[in-house]
């Protein structure tokens, strides 16, 4: 029963971040998912000192107030200050993450139930031990599956709501920008999606790895099709795949749960790769195209 | 329309990018239903300009006005022609998709599209003749379809003034006619289309009016007004053999050889 548990949560994890990551991906911001799963941790810890929960939702709404911090101070320095973006983005998540730990340090002297090495590595064979009991006898499942159900309940809905307005500032900000459409509250829209589901994962699969689910998934979907729709639809089912088969395999060599799924998400992300190869053979001797690919 | 209203209005306009100037003191108005060109060399501000009128950077003084009044208030009668190059064509998106987009709004973003809207997204497809493709993903298109379906796109806005940034740049010479083909039923049609134009040599066959600049107004009028050698040696500076080669062209087409239309 508890291996289902942890392959349902698993499954919803990948779900959110696959869908998450390709609008990442399409504006070329797949890193940013990075910043902000490493950036959220002194919003954690302040939410926690003040609520001393680790379940709470302020904990939620510290993290939030901390990805958005990232997201803007990454627009911040690139746009305003002229800082290339890969540097702003790497100046401002280790900077955060380092106040972090400074704030660990500070704040939780002596208490061990937060510190960084639980943000960044997460884990999910744990997650059964905080347990949802109905009338203290029922067990309906660990709290961690429930926190993720919510998360992919408001991602999903967000995505099919804006789907119009999420698919024209990633083809073309500034063609949205000329009809009229706020793009800046659409990127922070779509920023806050991403801070939520990595706030919400990191207990289970740790802030590093959740990067693996947010990039690796869409961008073997890309490959693959060029299609938005069925692009979304391979991302989540490639992440669904790697997660399933990564944790039996997990257990069957005996090691990291999480490890493995990403591996496998990249063994299936080299599997489209030489798909798409195969395929780009083959229409390139049906069509003629192998003129044009020479000429360039 | 009253004949007094212009289609834009520019006034006093500067634009700087990293504390330098990029337009400088820029001021001009364009009558409605004309084909009008902004030509300069590289670096003179003409993506700037196009995109300070259509509000995507702010300017550092000066304003703008489109039908006399504010855009934000006639936001739907614009539509604006990103440079191709500005995108990127891989993504996941048949011909249609991206035509449909132009039929997006602020308003209607929550509501998918209707018949309406596909409709008159086929019909700016079939005017462009890209029809056999409307399936197509936009990654498999040649360059010169790939400007076609930007074009469309703006047709399916339907607006009364057009600002296109280098719609000729790395098409072929049948797109080119086709797409100038166009723009002069456009026009025929009361429409203002506002182009940004590099090659100097077709100048004066495309355009009604033009706006010549080098960060400064150089120049604005008609063709002839415009295409003088003070004006050119101005805009373009020391590029002698260019400018001598460019005053040969306009002897050439003030008096024509060939009969218009004929030209390949």
């Amino acid at each position: 029963m508890n291996d289902i548990f942890i392959i349902l949560t698993a499954v919803l994890v990948a779900i959110n971040c696959a869908l998450l990551g390709t609008f990442l991906l399409l504006r070329k911001m797949a890193m940013l998912g990075d910043a902000v799963s490493h950036a959220v941790l002194p919003g954690i810890v302040v939410a926690y000192f003040f609520a001393g929960d680790k379940g709470s939702v302020f904990i939620l709404a510290g993290a939030t107030v901390a990805g958005l911090a990232a997201t803007f101070l990454i627009d911040f320095f690139s746009r305003r200050i002229r800082i290339q973006n890969d540097a702003a983005i790497g100046i401002t998540y280790t900077l955060l993450f380092a106040v972090g730990m400074i704030l660990i340090a500070v704040l939780m002297q002596g208490n061990a139930d937060i510190d960084q090495e639980c943000v960044l590595y997460g884990d999910i064979a744990l997650i059964n031990f905080d347990k949802i009991l109905i009338d203290d006898n029922l067990y309906i499942g660990p709290r961690a599956m429930y926190v993720e159900l919510v998360a992919g309940i408001i991602v999903v809905s967000s995505l099919v709501i804006g789907f119009k307005g999420f698919k024209l500032i990633s083809f073309n900000e500034d063609f949205a920008k000329s009809v009229g459409i706020k793009t800046s509250r659409w990127h922070y829209f779509l920023m806050a999606l991403v801070t939520l589901t990595t706030v919400v994962s990191f207990e289970v699969v740790g802030a590093i790895l959740v990067v693996g689910f947010l990039v690796i998934p869409p961008a073997s979907a890309f490959l693959i099709t060029r299609k938005l729709i069925p692009m979304l639809v391979i991302s989540a089912l490639t992440g669904i795949v790697s997660v399933v088969s990564g944790y039996f395999l997990a257990l069957w060599l005996d090691v990291s749960i999480t490890g493995m799924m990403v591996v496998m998400a990249g063994i299936l992300f080299a599997f489209c790769f030489i798909i798409s190869q195969l395929r780009s053979h083959k229409t390139l001797a049906g069509t003629g195209f192998e003129q044009k690919t020479q000429e360039i | 329309m009253k004949q007094d209203i212009h289609a834009i209005e520019v006034h006093n306009l500067t634009v700087s990018y990293d504390g330098k100037p990029v337009l400088w003191d820029i001021d001009f108005n364009l009558d409605s239903g004309q084909i009008i060109g902004i030509i300069g060399p590289n670096g003179s501000g003409k993506t700037t300009s196009l995109k300070a009128i259509m509000g995507l950077l702010k300017p550092a003084s000066g304003f703008v006005k489109i039908f006399g009044k504010s855009l934000d208030e006639v936001r739907d009668r614009v539509a604006y022609v990103p440079q191709r190059e500005s995108v990127d064509w891989d993504f996941p998106a048949s011909v249609l998709d991206v035509v449909l987009m132009g039929r997006s709004k602020s308003q209607n973003l929550f509501r998918r599209a209707n018949k309406t809207d596909i409709g008159i997204a086929l019909q700016s497809i079939e005017k462009v003749g890209l029809t056999e493709f409307k399936n197509r993903q936009i990654s498999q298109l040649s360059g010169g379809q790939q400007q076609r379906v930007f074009i469309a796109r703006a047709l399916a806005q339907q607006a009364d003034l057009y600002l296109m940034d280098e719609p000729f740049v790395g098409v072929d010479a049948a797109t080119e006619s086709a797409i100038l083909e166009l723009l002069r039923e456009m026009k025929s049609n009361g429409k203002t289309v506002l182009i940004i134009h590099h090659d100097l040599q077709t100048v004066s066959d495309y355009f009604d009016y033009l706006v010549l600049l080098n960060t400064r107004l150089i120049a604005k009028g008609t063709p002839p007004e415009v295409l003088t050698r003070e004006n050119l040696s101005n805009a373009y500076g020391g590029q002698l053999t260019l400018l001598s080669k460019i005053v040969d062209l306009i002897r050439q087409n003030e008096f024509p050889v060939r009969e218009k239309g004929f030209d390949l």
